[in-house]
């Protein structure tokens, strides 16, 4: 039988939670077309997680831990990848649209000369058993269905966006331990990492974003309070970084963070598609802007017409009463 | 800051200057793109009316190509400008040619369109390969239309060279290798031989505007016009175009936006109503 391979993202030794994500979509696929989940898992000192990606759904896990792949070599893990899948052949090959995914697959992806669909947010199958890839276009603004003709199949999923399976302890599966020979990655050496990133805002719950709505870059700091006070993160427009008020991490849209919260409150941020395709897909979205045909009201939930200079404090302040009340509350 | 920041981006060169009058054989893939915020999308059937709006140079490819004529500047070189597109896709080229490069080559042909990444790869791989020798090329870190950020790689592969993504700094340079940060969320610095394959991010540099002298000076040059039959001693033209694509958009829609409850607040209630929608999804398991 067949399969559908996953790729495990690591860059420690710890897996990338996408891969698990991966995993729970392929079961469901694997189910609906009769295949196996394979998953292979490339690194240093990852071995050990190789029981995770069976107890997610994995039913074999092929394993490369060696040295030479210590660090993230798109060159080598290229090679290895493309020994494999021409080895065991797989019918569909998922790795997670992360920066180092989308890396990877393309280069992948050109030398098994298959196609590629970049960055889904779905995977369905039609009614004729093909795989169905839906993923946006034109900075977010289309959604495209698209469907493989060469083999295997293979795309990049967004975080986030797939369910992964409850861990299961008692799910057996077989774990293939791989060696490779000789790793050519000549052409490029890892110098290591000059810096890790501040936030993580793609796993950000809550997300307190501002745009140019804001003066000056002091006054970051009233959505940094409104942030803490609901236990959130704080995000940005653009523009806000390229003033240089606010690092790279914490941007989101198309150039920035694709994030996906279950609560986004946009203060003083106007909605062009750029910023919009960095969060469309948020559980609630609540803007803040003080003009009313501020594009973002189109794609909100709750819309607050409003000076956000007035309406924040406010707000924080209305906030901090009733958490008080409710601890008080719990006290009693 | 801008400013500082890009001439900042070659901060130090080792080893071997390269040979002044040589220099640098740099390629910039650039793809001319409708201007996002003009086009316009039909939501009952899913059409892209490119004619609605004009085309623009991917705005990630000036960055790549502000990249290649700043390391021209510096250590000598000659950059070239590739594109596949329509016939229209000249003005971007020419704009390319005002801004500072040397050489513009546009592919196009019936025959190359409706490619997907892969194709598309395939055709400005034979393109690079054609021209003979290189040392670098640079790309956008993705496209504002296709969206994918897979044809650089592509390409690299292609190629035979190796690649770094979302490049936003180059360290160093020397006659054969790069150094260069790489922003991966956590960020890496790598070391890759020439030739090799970039693709920039927009922190990199600021793109320069093309005074109205190097509009003039463009005029005069030509942009040359390859059709497939040009490739076709590198690459089978049935592997390029939408012949050559190993995918197909089998259907397009427009997100809708129906789903959001659209509800408008205003006044000194909203403070209240704001905030206990807040508490609800914040105490939301
Ligand atoms: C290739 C490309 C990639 C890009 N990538 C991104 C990206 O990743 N992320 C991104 O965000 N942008 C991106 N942009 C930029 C994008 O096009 C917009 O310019 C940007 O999103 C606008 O940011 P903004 O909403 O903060 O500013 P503006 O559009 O200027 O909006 C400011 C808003 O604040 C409101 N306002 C003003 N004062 C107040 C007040 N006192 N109280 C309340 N509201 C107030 C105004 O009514 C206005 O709606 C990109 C652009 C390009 C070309
Ligand atoms: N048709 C094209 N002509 C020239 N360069 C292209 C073309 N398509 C893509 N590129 C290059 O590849 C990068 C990534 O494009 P994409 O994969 O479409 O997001 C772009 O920023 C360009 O540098």
């Amino acid at each position: 039988m067949t399969g559908i391979l996953v790729y495990a993202e690591a860059s420690g030794p710890e897996i990338h939670p996408i891969s698990f994500e991966l995993l729970g979509k392929a079961r469901e696929l694997a189910e609906k077309l009769g295949l196996e989940v394979w998953s292979v898992a490339l690194g240093y000192g990852i071995s050990d997680r190789a029981p995770e990606l069976i107890y997610h759904g994995a039913d074999k896990v092929y394993v490369y831990d060696d040295e030479r792949l210590r660090d993230l070599n798109v060159v080598a893990y290229k090679n290895v990848l493309v020994e494999l899948v021409k080895e065991i052949k797989p019918e569909i090959f998922l790795l997670g649209a992360t920066p180092w995914g989308r890396s990877l697959a393309p280069r992948v992806a050109a030398a098994l000369d298959t196609g590629l669909t970049a960055d889904c947010i779905d995977l369905q199958v039609s009614e004729d058993g093909k795989l169905i890839q839906i993923r946006p276009a034109f900075t977010g603004n289309i959604l495209a269905h698209i469907e493989t003709v060469s083999k295997p199949v293979m795309a990049t999923i967004r975080y986030r966006v797939m369910r992964k399976l409850p861990r299961d302890p008692s799910r057996k599966g077989e774990i293939i331990v791989c060696s490779v020979e000789k790793i050519d990655c000549d052409g490029i050496r890892c110098l290591g990492k000059v810096s890790e990133r501040r936030i993580n805002l793609a796993d950000a719950e809550i997300v307190v974003a501002g745009g140019r709505g804001l003066k000056k870059k002091e006054d970051l700091r009233l959505l940094e309070e409104l942030a803490s006070v609901i236990g959130g993160v704080v995000g940005a427009s653009r523009p806000l970084v390229e003033e240089g008020w606010i690092s790279k991490d914490h941007q989101v849209g198309f150039s920035g963070n694709v994030v996906k919260p279950k609560l986004y409150v946009a203060c003083g941020i106007s909605g062009s598609p750029q910023h919009l395709a960095g969060m469309r897909d948020s559980n609630i979205i609540i803007a803040i802007n003080i003009d009313p045909s501020a594009p973002i009201f189109r794609h909100a939930d709750y819309g607050v017409v409003s000076d956000l200079y007035d309406f924040i404090p406010k707000l924080i302040n209305y906030l901090k009463e009733r958490a008080g009340k409710s601890v008080e509350t719990k006290m009693m | 800051m801008k400013a500082e920041r890009s001439l900042g981006i070659i901060c130090a060169i080792y080893g071997d200057l390269p040979m002044s009058g040589q220099g640098f054989n740099i390629i910039v893939l650039i793809k001319q793109v409708p201007d996002i915020e003009k086009v316009r999308f039909d939501v009952e059937t899913g059409r892209i009316d490119r004619s609605s709006a004009p085309g623009e140079t991917n705005p990630f490819d000036l960055h790549a190509l502000e990249a290649g004529l700043q390391i021209k500047e510096r250590f000598g070189g000659f950059v070239t400008v590739i594109s596949m597109g329509p016939r229209q896709a000249e003005s971007s080229l020419k704009d390319a040619l005002a801004r500072g490069a040397d050489r513009a080559i546009l592919l196009t042909d019936a025959r190359l369109a409706g490619a997907d990444t892969i194709a598309t790869a395939k055709a400005l791989a034979a393109a690079i390969k054609k021209l003979g020798k290189f040392d670098l090329v640079l790309c956008g870190e993705k496209t504002v239309d296709g969206d994918t950020g897979q044809v650089g790689p592509e390409v690299a592969e292609l190629l035979g060279i190796p690649h770094a993504t979302y490049v936003c700094e180059i360290r160093e340079i020397t006659r054969d290798s790069i150094r260069v940060v790489s922003d991966m969320g956590d960020k890496y610095l790598y070391e890759l031989k020439l030739p090799a394959l970039l693709t920039v991010t927009r922190e990199l540099n600021s793109p320069r505007l093309p005074t109205l002298k190097d509009l003039l000076r463009a005029k005069r040059m030509q942009v040359e016009i390859w059709t497939a039959d040009h490739l076709s001693e590198i690459v089978p033209i049935d592997q390029l175009g939408f012949q050559g694509s190993k995918t197909r958009v089998v259907k397009v829609v427009i997100p809708s936006t129906e789903h959001r409850r659209g509800v408008i607040l205003k006044g000194d209630d909203a403070v209240e109503k704001i905030g206990e929608i807040i508490l609800r999804e914040v105490l939301s398991g």
